[in-house]
């Protein structure tokens, strides 16, 4: 653990920008766990007489057409938001790579029903496919972390088959196989912990696009209802006013959004710096 | 002297797309315990195939289509795969040529060597990682306390070969299967990992099976040696005699093609041929007769190999 954190600061001094992506990828996990306690009004609280009041000292970010306080509704809604990602980026990387492991590593069927499977699931537009599935089993949340973990699926099971496929003749698991290793131990401790770095930048990434599509499905309707606060909503409520001069309701959610993604994005080269122990020169 | 692995009548098949390759045929031979038996062949003649068969871990397009592998009375070709976990790593250990690519490059020395003791010695962590440190110092690791902590990457490759040798050799197995553990090597390293099994095979009394190309890395390190050509054992014989008094064509012209400190390069003498295709349905009972020069019709009758004295079998219609 030590030496975890002596490499994470050998890698942040390395690439400062490692540093930014790590302190806001903190400042939203404050966020999300102390939200409501961190939020000046109530997120829920409409106030019709302060209707679509601009950005001032009171309201940060202005005030919606109900008169809630955006900035409150956008620290509460990171919870929401981060927790959909989180809950289905965790379940497709589960499930995502024992697949890949199964078809890569043991091949024959296994790798022809999970191959099938993921062509079958990628061969829908994945924001169509997350509509649907979404669509017929009714909004909730869990249904949209089924949803989402379900098109995210495929990139998961993609990337770890072909690295174990790459790694499944190589020296070490022949070494590991005649040292007496069974072939589940072979996967587990030898693929698994080799091919790990190139699965967490992947999550680091697919978090963004999580985001984004739970954000998506509840912009267009299908997520998350109102009045919630979460940031696809709140950017669909604060477009029609867009128009008429009052930006703030739909800028500040598309910005924290846009942070988000940015954030998980960055994060993903530096967490492969941290893990992989062939950077540690 | 009974003997810690007989291989007997070893008959293995590749099931390829192009035809059956009859990789090993009848092949047969013994390794008594603490000695040290040399395998020596040209590219493709089986050696290494022989060895993967004796571990048990043959390419799933390979069969075993005759024979008997016995490992202390154990016939490890009907043992159980359980069973054969048990024995690989504890009681036959086996070290491969490339040393840099057989280490786990996410996992130190320390630990791999670790996980064997873990593994098979049933020693906790803490114990384990203690034995691993000792075991890389046994095997002449200068600093052993801090290679222990280093990944594959960081250690040349002799040092990688050394840290392969410390796992083989961590559980004092009984049989060391060496597989051309010096061709990624350079020259002077070689011979210092040489020494180095050689030293540890006689003090832990560990039998060694060490396959090579090269006649001379096996004259000077095995008691004795076994010649393959194309699948077939040739001829087994004790290393000086065999040496000395070759009666196997094909031994006869290995040995004038091994350079020598005196002969000049030009003195070589190429074995003419290549080995025959082994999908061929028509190979002939000697494989060698096609590339052979004292090759008559006598040498078309099925073959096996003869007993010529105590301790030297030649597979040969003509001994020389």
């Amino acid at each position: 653990m030590r030496e975890f954190f002596r490499q994470a600061r050998y890698v942040v001094a390395e690439n400062p920008v490692t540093g930014v992506a790590f302190a806001l990828f903190l400042v939203f996990v404050v966020v999300a766990l102390f939200g409501p306690a961190l939020a000046p009004h109530s997120p829920l609280a409409s106030n019709t007489a302060e209707a679509l009041h601009p950005p001032d000292a009171q309201h940060w970010f202005g005030t919606d057409q109900l008169g809630r306080d955006v900035f409150s509704r956008i620290v509460v809604a990171t919870r929401l938001d981060l927790g959909i990602a989180a809950g289905a980026v965790a379940l497709a990387f589960v499930f995502g790579t024992g697949m890949g492991l199964a078809a890569g590593f043991f091949g024959g069927w296994a790798d022809r029903i999970i191959g099938r499977l993921t062509d079958t699931i990628m061969a829908f537009p994945l924001f169509v496919l997350a509509m649907g599935i979404v669509a017929a089993m009714g909004n909730t949340v869990t249904n949209i972390i089924y949803a989402t973990a379900i098109i995210n699926l495929p990139l998961y099971a993609r990337l770890a088959r072909a690295e174990a496929n790459i790694r499944r003749d190589a020296g070490y698991v022949e070494a590991a196989r005649l040292a007496g290793n069974s072939e589940i131990r072979i996967v587990v401790a030898h693929i698994l912990p080799n091919i790990m770095p190139l699965m967490v930048v992947q999550a680091s990434l697919t978090l963004g696009y999580a985001i984004l599509n739970a954000a998506g499905l509840s912009f267009i309707g299908l997520g998350v209802r109102p009045p919630t606060a979460e940031w696809g909503i709140m950017v669909a409520e604060g477009a029609s006013s867009i128009v008429s001069g009052e930006w703030w309701e739909a800028l500040f959610p598309g910005l924290a959004l846009m942070l988000a993604v940015f954030c998980f994005n960055l994060l993903g080269d530096g967490l492969r710096d941290v893990i992989d122990p062939r950077n540690r020169t | 002297m009974t003997s810690l692995l007989t291989v007997e009548d070893l008959s293995i098949e590749f099931r390829t797309r192009s035809g059956t390759v009859r990789a090993i045929e009848h092949a047969g031979f013994q390794v008594h315990p603490g000695e040290t038996l040399a395998m020596v062949g040209e590219s493709g003649s089986g050696k290494s195939v022989t060895c993967l068969a004796i571990m048990g871990i043959l390419d799933a397009a390979g069969r075993v289509t005759s024979g008997r592998i016995a490992f202390r009375g154990r016939d490890l070709l009907h043992e159980r795969e359980a069973c054969l976990r048990e024995i690989r790593g504890r009681d036959i250990a086996m070290i491969f040529q490339n040393p840099r690519t057989a280490l786990n490059p996410i996992r130190t020395a320390g630990q791999q060597i670790a996980d064997v003791l873990i593994q098979h010695a049933g020693l906790t962590p803490g114990a384990a990682r203690q034995r691993a440190v000792e075991m890389l110092g046994q095997v002449r690791i200068p600093d052993p306390e801090r290679r222990a902590r280093a990944y594959p990457f960081e250690l040349s490759g002799g040092m990688c070969q050394r840290v392969m040798i410390a796992m083989a050799l961590s559980c004092q197995p009984a049989l060391l299967i060496a597989d051309e553990p010096t061709t990624g090597l350079d020259v002077t390293t070689q011979a210092v990992i040489m020494e180095l099994i050689d030293e540890i095979a006689r003090t832990e009394r560990t039998a060694t099976l060490l396959i090579t190309h090269d006649l001379a890395l096996a004259s000077e390190h095995a008691d004795r040696i076994a010649v393959m050509h194309a699948g077939h054992v040739v001829e087994t014989a004790p290393t000086q005699e065999l040496l000395v008094k070759p009666r196997h064509p094909y031994t006869q012209s290995l040995i004038a093609a091994t350079p020598g400190p005196a002969a000049a390069l030009a003195d070589l003498a190429a074995i003419p041929g290549s080995l025959p295709d082994l999908r061929r349905e028509d190979l002939p009972s000697c494989r060698y007769s096609e590339r052979c020069g004292r090759h008559d019709k006598a040498c078309d009758a099925p073959l096996s190999p003869r007993l010529l004295a105590d301790n030297h079998s030649v597979a040969c219609r003509h001994p020389l």
